[in-house]
C-alpha cells in the first residue's frame, strides 16, 4: 500500500501530439481515485504510465517512496485489472493467479495460500481448475481481479474493468469491486468513461478532458458544483442542461424571459446557465417560469425525461412519472441551483453554493420541500 | 441447414475415387513381381509378392556402394522432414516474434523483404546456395541438406499473422506479472501457437519429405539419399536385366507416401484448427 503521487505529467507521443498534457494528481494511501472522461482524454494513457506500460514524457511518477518513471512495469508493484480481462487463455485460472508470483520467485506454500485466499474473496474457487474460455464472462473479470489481488500490490490500477460486462452484471461488479478494495485498503486508480461508475465508485474523481485536468474532487462536490461547462455536461444522467443567457442587473435573461436572481451575480454579460434536469420542475402559478416546448418524451419509470426547447435552446426535464404533459409546459427555475459558467472558456463563474451562504437565501425558495433532488 | 442429398455423396465419391484409384493401383501393382508387371502393365488386384518385395525393398542394399537400404533412405528422409519441419518452426517463429514485438529499425521493411521471398522458389537461389554450402564444405551433411532452406517466409508470415492477433494486453499482464521477453515467449506465446505450430508443422514436413532437387544437388555419398531419389535410383541402377524391377519402384513410392499421410492423418485436427481457429 502506497500514495501515488503524479507530478506534473505529460505524454507527448512521437509526431508530437500531446496525449496527457502536465497532469498532476495526489493520490493518498488507499484512495480510490476515478480518471473519468471522454475516449482519447488521456486518462487510459495516464493509467499507463503509472504503471509503467507508456514511457514518461515530462513529470515524475512516485509510488510510495520512490519515483518509478524508469523502474520496469514489474518493479513498480501495481496490479492491473484490463479491459478484455487479458487472461492466459492456456492456463488454468489458478495458473493465472499463480503466473505472476511464481515470476516472482514465490515459495509453492505462500502461492497455494495467496490463491486460495483470493479465490475464496472472489468466490471463484469451484473454477480453479478450468481454463478462462469456460468462464462466464463475470467470472473471468473475478479471475482478472484475483490476479491483481494475490499479488498484494501497493496499488490497483483498473482500466475499465467492467466495460465487457452486461449492464446487470456490471453494476453487482461495480458494488464487488467497491466492497473489496474497502477490504484491502489498496490504493486505486480506475479509468472509466462512464460517469455513473465514476460517481459509485470514487472516493474523489478526477474529470480529464483533452489531456488536461478538468476538475479533481469528491463526486458529490464534482455533481454539485462543475468547474466548467464540460464537467456539467459528463457528470450526471441526464447531462446539466446548458442554455446560453445574459445576466443584468441581479436578472438573468434568456431570450425574451428574464428571471430575478435572489442572490446578486458576480458576473454581467453573456452567460452559459447550467441547470440539472432534476432540479427544473413544473411551475405552479404566480410562480417566475420559463414556456418550455416539448418535443419528446423518455419514460423511465420513476421518472418521465422531458425533452423539449426553451426559446429555441435544447433542454430536458425529469418531472415525476405522475406529472401532467402538454405541448407547451411551463418550468420553474430553482435560482438557487443555478450554474453560472463564462461564455467564452466555459469556466465556473461564480463559488459554489456553499450549505452556509446560500442557505440564506431561503425565503427565495418556498418550495424548498419540492426542490430536494433524489439523489 | 443444408439437408445432405445423394447428389453431394456422388460427387464426394467421384472426388475420392479420382483422388485414391492411383494410389490402389500403385499399391496393387507393387505386390506383383517385375517380370508380371511388365508384361501385364498396371494391375488393381492382389499379387501376392507383398512380403517379399517389401522386405527386398526395405533391406537390399543396393545402390553402386551396395551398402545403401531402402530403410537407410527412409531414415534419411525422415531427418530431413523433421529437420525441416522443427527448424522452419523455430527460426520463423523466432523471426516473427522479433518482427511483432519488438521495435527495432526498418522493421516493416525486414518484414517485407522476408515476405517478398515467397514469391521466389527455391530453384532461383540454388545455385548460389549451393556454392556457399560448398564452400563450408558441408555438402554431403545433414547440416548441409537442412540449415539452407530452413528460413521460411511462409511461416514467418503465418507466425507474424498470428502473432498479431494475439491481444497486446496479454503482453502487458505478462509484463505486470514479471515476465521479461524470453518467458513471455516460452510460457505465453508459444503455448497459444500449438495449433499453428502442428499447421507450419505438417506443411514443412511434406515439404521437406518430398524435396528431389535440393538433396540432389547437396549429396553424391549414397549413404545420404533420400526415398524420393531412391525410386529414380532404382529405375536407373537395377535396369540390366532389361525388366526394370518396377514392382520395387511402387513399393518404395508406397513407402514414401506412408510417413506424410500418416502426419497429415494425425495432425488433422489441429490442423483444421490452427488455419481456421481465430478465437483463442
Amino acid at each position: 500500500m502506497a500514495a501515488i503521487y503524479i507530478a506534473e505529467v505529460s505524454k507527448i507521443y512521437t509526431g508530437g501530439v500531446e496525449a496527457v498534457k502536465s497532469v498532476s494528481i495526489d493520490i493518498a494511501d488507499g484512495e480510490f481515485i476515478v480518471l473519468v472522461g471522454p475516449s482519447g482524454c488521456g486518462k487510459s494513457t495516464l493509467l499507463r504510465m503509472v504503471a509503467g506500460l507508456e514511457t514518461i514524457s515530462r513529470g515524475t511518477v512516485t509510488i510510495g517512496p520512490r519515483v518509478v518513471n524508469t523502474v520496469d512495469p514489474a518493479e513498480r508493484d501495481v496490479a492491473m485489472v484490463f479491459q478484455n480481462y487479458a487472461l492466459y487463455p492456456h492456463m488454468t485460472v489458478y495458473e493465472n493467479l499463480a503466473y505472476g508470483l511464481r515470476n516472482r520467485k514465490t515459495p509453492k506454500v505462500e502461492i497455494d495460500a495467496r490463491v486460495a485466499e483470493a479465490a475464496r474473496m472472489l468466490e471463484i474457487e469451484p473454477y480453479l481448475d478450468r481454463k478462462p474460455r469456460a468462464l462466464s464472462g463475470g467470472q473471468r473479470q473475478r479471475v482478472a481481479m484475483g490476479r491483481a489481488i494475490v499479488r498484494k500490490p501497493a496499488a490497483f490500477l483498473f482500466d475499465e474493468p467492467l466495460s465487457n460486462l452486461d449492464a446487470k452484471l456490471r453494476v453487482s461488479m461495480r458494488g464487488e469491486i467497491k466492497r473489496l478494495q474497502k477490504r484491502l485498503g489498496t490504493t486505486s486508480l480506475y479509468v472509466t468513461h462512464d460517469q455513473l461508475e465514476a460517481m459509485t465508485l470514487a472516493d474523489r474523481l478526477v474529470v480529464l478532458n483533452g489531456g488536461r485536468i478538468e476538475q479533481i474532487g469528491r463526486p458529490l462536490d464534482v455533481y454539485h458544483a462543475p468547474a466548467s461547462t464540460f464537467v456539467a455536461s459528463f457528470i450526471g444522467s441526464p447531462a446539466m442542461n446548458l442554455v446560453k443567457g445574459t445576466l443584468a442587473g441581479g436578472r438573468l435573461h434568456i431570450g425574451t424571459h428574464a428571471i430575478d436572481l435572489d442572490h446578486s451575480a458576480s458576473a454581467e454579460g453573456p452567460v452559459t446557465v447550467g441547470l440539472r434536469a432534476e432540479d427544473l420542475r413544473l411551475a405552479s402559478a404566480g410562480e417566475q417560469a420559463l414556456l418550455f416546448r416539448v418535443a419528446y418524451v423518455e419514460e423511465l419509470g420513476a421518472q418521465r425525461l422531458v425533452h423539449g426547447t426553451v426559446e429555441e435552446q435544447e433542454l430536458t426535464i425529469a418531472l415525476p412519472p405522475e406529472a401532467p404533459l402538454a405541448n407547451e409546459l411551463a418550468i420553474a427555475v430553482p435560482i438557487d441551483r443555478l450554474h453560472f459558467f463564462s461564455a467564452e472558456n466555459g469556466s465556473r463563474l461564480h463559488r459554489p453554493r456553499g450549505t452556509g451562504v446560500a442557505a440564506g437565501a431561503a425565503p427565495a425558495r418556498p418550495q424548498a420541500v419540492n426542490l430536494e433532488p433524489a439523489l | 441447414m443444408h439437408r445432405t442429398r445423394i447428389i453431394d455423396h456422388v460427387i464426394l465419391l467421384i472426388g475420392a475415387f479420382i483422388m485414391v484409384t492411383p494410389v490402389v493401383v500403385a499399391f496393387m501393382t507393387s505386390t506383383h513381381d517385375a517380370a508380371d508387371i511388365h508384361r501385364n502393365g498396371l494391375s488393381l488386384t492382389w499379387g501376392g509378392h507383398f512380403a517379399e518385395t517389401y522386405e527386398t525393398v526395405l533391406t537390399r542394399e543396393g545402390g553402386f556402394t551396395g551398402k545403401v537400404t531402402g530403410f537407410n533412405m527412409m531414415m534419411n528422409s525422415m531427418i530431413l522432414g523433421l529437420g525441416f519441419a522443427v527448424g522452419k518452426i523455430v527460426l520463423s517463429m523466432l523471426a516473427a516474434y522479433a518482427i511483432v514485438y519488438f521495435r527495432f529499425p526498418l522493421a516493416t521493411f525486414f518484414f517485407w523483404v522476408i515476405f517478398t521471398t515467397l514469391l521466389l522458389p527455391l530453384e532461383v537461389r540454388i545455385l548460389p546456395s549451393y556454392e556457399v554450402m560448398n564452400a563450408l564444405k558441408l555438402t554431403n551433411t545433414y547440416t548441409g541438406l537442412i540449415v539452407p532452406l530452413l528460413a521460411s517466409a511462409t511461416g514467418t508470415f503465418y507466425f507474424r499473422q498470428f502473432f498479431k492477433s494475439v491481444p497486446d494486453e496479454l503482453l502487458e499482464a505478462a509484463r505486470i506479472d514479471g515476465a521479461g521477453p524470453f518467458k513471455f515467449f516460452i510460457d505465453v506465446l508459444v503455448p497459444l501457437s500449438r495449433t499453428m505450430m502442428a499447421a507450419i508443422f505438417i506443411i514443412m514436413f511434406v515439404y521437406g519429405w518430398n524435396q528431389y532437387l535440393w538433396p540432389t544437388l547437396m549429396t553424391t555419398d549414397e549413404g545420404f539419399f533420400t526415398l524420393v531419389r531412391g525410386i529414380k535410383q532404382i529405375l536407373l541402377v537395377w535396369v540390366g536385366s532389361n525388366i526394370p524391377d518396377y514392382n520395387e519402384a511402387f513399393a518404395l513410392a508406397i513407402l514414401a507416401m506412408l510417413p506424410p499421410v500418416m502426419i497429415v492423418v494425425i495432425f488433422q485436427r489441429w490442423f483444421i484448427k490452427g488455419l481456421t481457429e481465430s478465437d483463442k
